[in-house]
């Protein structure tokens, strides 16, 4: 990241030109981020939770504008949710420590594998029948936390004796991960239930009425506008805010500071005393942690996992989220997602875009193609992302970068 | 698989089979056949072995080049008059070894056309702009699945759904498969000949034109040093576009052989898990070592046979996969060492 901009506050510059010269590269809204830096935390807050409600009730006021025709949009933004889930999980390995993962599509099975062996009654490992130690109504909140856990060994093993590879070699390799994390869910029968999948994963059951006997999780809760896609996409958005504080404590802490550094400049951060391998495996474990969080989601949404849906093309679909919105910055690479999972579903089933006859259908369908483009042209034209990291490094810095920043403008002016 | 079937107690995941008897019973088949995928890996990973020499960079799009390869081969062939047909056709050697060549050139020309556009449309803007490793490989990803969703969806619409798509194609069969000589207990087809023959023909063709020719010894010039290369008055970028032209052209070339072999390989994603094995080669043998490429192409080609009848069938990406992990743990520089930077005779 060549272009990252110089974080520390300059002092004042001399003249105007310098000061365009120092200015970071403008993303979408530069200046709206400077002037949300430059709020108190608690405005920060009032002016926040309003916003979080509203993109938690966009399924349910169904806006005319943004709503989908072809398929129901509650699904869409519970879709939504799970790959933001994964975009901010790839951005810590891909965005913050620089380490490309291709693989990382094998995290997200092995997390929704691993609530689907443990509650699936055709998987022979079922723990919620008759002597198993999972309670049918609560067993998906119980095995979340198993699987984070188990995605994150995968992670430890995977990136234990791959990390010291760098660049290109570890992209290979974990390609090679993904790909044999799903060829041994297709292969191991007995276990996974080879290509067939695991059916009835266990889901959380709340809300249970006549309408829906099953709970408001329930995939069979499809009708109406408080769709189980709603409700997942609520869900969703708890543990994607639980994870954004989480993420963003460590980005502002001893590991985080030396991710930025790895990725700006290994050997530099290695000969200054940062300990590169193991703050390198640090990321890969949280980052797969929070993939398995994704595919626990995942496999409890669908309440049924087979092979096919972890294919290495999702790997470079998630790629495509974090690098579309901005890898580092984690707003963006949430906006990267919804622009990954949204388009194709806005495309669907529309015969006509302001009037002008399309086949909706059709350009749905050539999404890949589509995503295979935007990532050429984009990485010629904008290799930084639509909305680019700024990255402090310094802990505190949020204060004294604001004041530079307000020093320069006023220079400008 | 059947009979002498041994669970060993010392595999630690049970549920897969380990099958030695199988191995022992049928060594020198499965080297054969192990040598003819592998002379296939080899001509692809010389591709990816020049470009990384030369740019240090893995030509990710690579497969997809070798994707196109099979189609273009498959497109001439069409235009001289062949039809997916289940039965083979009988010419006779003579007009069989023309048609060959025919879509050999076919192929190739395809393949190699592509990898100089690659280069042009996504490398190059790219270069001069001095972007960052990681986004050559992004931009790489981008390439390859417009040009797989490309064969997947715009190509049956263009020709009236008799290329491409989402199903392999109806295989055109020009070579029967027919036993020619045993070589100790292995029955070798005709097949196997012309793949490892026409193979090694090729690769030791390019070893030679790195080796010998003026274009080569550029190459080797701006792989060992760009800058002075480009002072002594070579020019980087069009040693650039030679060596992905190089790389394209074996692509292709690999792209007739391997569907000699494999008649129904052609697909719009064929090109993907044998762009990742040919990579292995590459890197068993020696990024950037042309010798190596080949060495590592029949190494895997060997290996990943003897473990799939070991281990079963459906295992045989996984011991690729395996293979590429312990390599790169083991020794990342690969057997031969990356050498094409390194001035020989």
């Amino acid at each position: 990241m060549s272009e990252t901009p110089v974080t520390s506050p300059s002092p004042a510059p001399v003249s105007t030109k310098a000061s365009v010269a120092n200015r970071p590269h403008g993303g979408l809204g530069d200046a709206m981020r400077l002037w949300w830096d430059a709020l108190p935390r608690p405005t920060q807050w009032v002016v926040g939770f309003p916003l979080v409600v509203f993109i938690a009730l966009l399924p349910v006021l169904n806006l005319p504008v943004l709503t989908t025709v072809g398929t129901n949009f509650g699904a869409v933004m519970a879709q939504f949710g799970m790959y933001a889930l994964i975009a901010i999980g790839l951005n810590v390995v891909v965005g913050q420590a620089g380490l490309l993962d291709l693989g990382y599509v094998g995290f997200y099975a092995v997390g929704a594998y691993t609530v689907a062996i443990l509650t699936s009654p055709s998987s022979p490992w079922n723990q919620t029948g008759d002597g198993g130690w999972l309670s049918r109504d609560w067993a998906w909140l119980a095995a979340l936390p198993i699987a984070v856990a188990i995605t994150a060994l995968s992670g430890l093993l995977l990136g234990s004796p791959t990390l010291r590879l760098r660049g290109d070699y570890l992209a290979i390799v974990t390609l090679g991960f993904g790909e044999i994390v799903r060829l041994l869910a297709d292969n191991l029968d007995d276990v996974t239930g080879g290509g067939r999948g695991l059916s009835q994963v266990a889901y959380p059951r709340i809300g249970i009425s006549e309408d829906n006997t099953n709970g408001v999780f329930s995939a069979g809760a499809s009708s109406g506008t408080l769709n189980s896609g709603v409700w997942w996409y609520w869900l969703s958005i708890v543990l994607i805010l639980g994870t954004l504080v989480f993420v963003g404590n460590l980005e502002r802490s001893r590991v985080g500071r030396s991710w930025v550094a790895i990725r700006e400049d290994e050997d530099a951060a290695e000969i200054m005393g940062v300990p590169t391998f193991r703050f390198k495996l640090w990321a890969f474990v949280i980052g797969a942690s929070i993939g398995g969080a994704s595919g626990a989601l995942y496999a409890g949404q669908v309440q049924f996992v087979n092979p096919t849906n972890f294919n290495v093309i999702n790997s470079v679909l998630f790629l495509c989220a974090v690098v579309l919105g901005g890898q580092g910055n984690k707003l963006g690479v949430i906006l990267g997602a919804f622009l990954i999972v949204y388009l194709p579903n806005f495309f669907l089933g529309r015969t006509e875009l302001f009037g002008i006859p399309i086949n909706g259908t059709e350009i749905a369908e050539f999404r890949y193609l589509f995503f295979g483009l935007a990532l050429t042209v984009l990485m010629v034209f904008r290799p930084q992302g639509l909305i680019p990291v700024r990255q402090k490094l310094l802990t505190y810095g949020r204060e004294l970068y604001v004041t530079a920043r307000r020093t320069v403008r006023k220079d400008a002016a | 698989m059947s009979g002498g079937l041994i669970h060993a107690m010392v595999v630690a995941e049970p549920l897969i089979g380990f099958d030695t008897a199988a191995l022992a019973k049928n060594f020198w088949a499965l080297t054969v056949d192990g040598l003819t995928y592998g002379s296939v890996y080899a001509l692809v990973a010389v591709g990816y072995t020049l470009v990384y020499g030369v740019l240090r960079l893995i030509n990710f799009a690579h497969s997809e080049v070798f994707m196109i390869g099979m189609i273009g081969q498959y497109a001439v062939l069409m235009m001289l008059g062949f039809g997916p047909s289940g039965n083979a056709y009988d010419l006779g050697i003579a007009m069989t070894v023309v048609y060959l060549v025919l879509a050999l050139a076919g192929g190739m020309a395809i393949s190699g056309g592509v990898a100089v556009g690659l280069e042009r449309v996504a490398y190059r803007p790219l270069r001069k702009r001095g972007a960052q490793p990681l986004v050559f490989l992004i931009t790489a990803i981008g390439a390859s699945f417009v040009l797989q969703e490309f064969v997947h969806f715009v190509l049956p619409r263009l020709t009236g759904d008799t290329l491409g798509g989402v199903n392999a194609q109806q295989p055109i069969r020009l070579v029967v498969p027919e036993t020619q000589f045993t070589l100790f207990t292995a029955n070798v087809t005709n097949v196997s000949i012309i793949i490892i023959v026409s193979a090694l023909v090729l690769a030791l063709a390019t070893d030679l034109f790195i080796n010998k020719t003026k274009f080569g010894r550029g190459i080797r010039a701006v792989a060992q040093d760009p800058v002075t290369a480009t002072l002594m008055g070579v020019s980087r970028e069009r040693i650039i576009v030679l060596t992905f032209l190089i790389g394209g052209l074996l692509a292709g070339a690999a792209a007739l052989l391997y569907t000699l072999r494999v008649p129904n390989g052609i697909i719009y994603s064929g090109g993907f898990i044998l762009g990742i094995k040919a990579f292995c080669a590459a890197v068993l043998g020696g990024i950037g070592n042309l010798r190596g490429a080949l060495l590592g192409g029949l190494l895997l080609g060997i290996i990943e046979n003897y473990g799939q009848v070991l281990f079963g069938t459906e295992w045989r990406d996984v011991v690729a996969f395996g293979l590429l992990v312990l390599v790169l743990m083991v020794r990342p520089t690969g057997i031969l060492g990356e050498s094409l930077g390194r001035a020989r005779a």
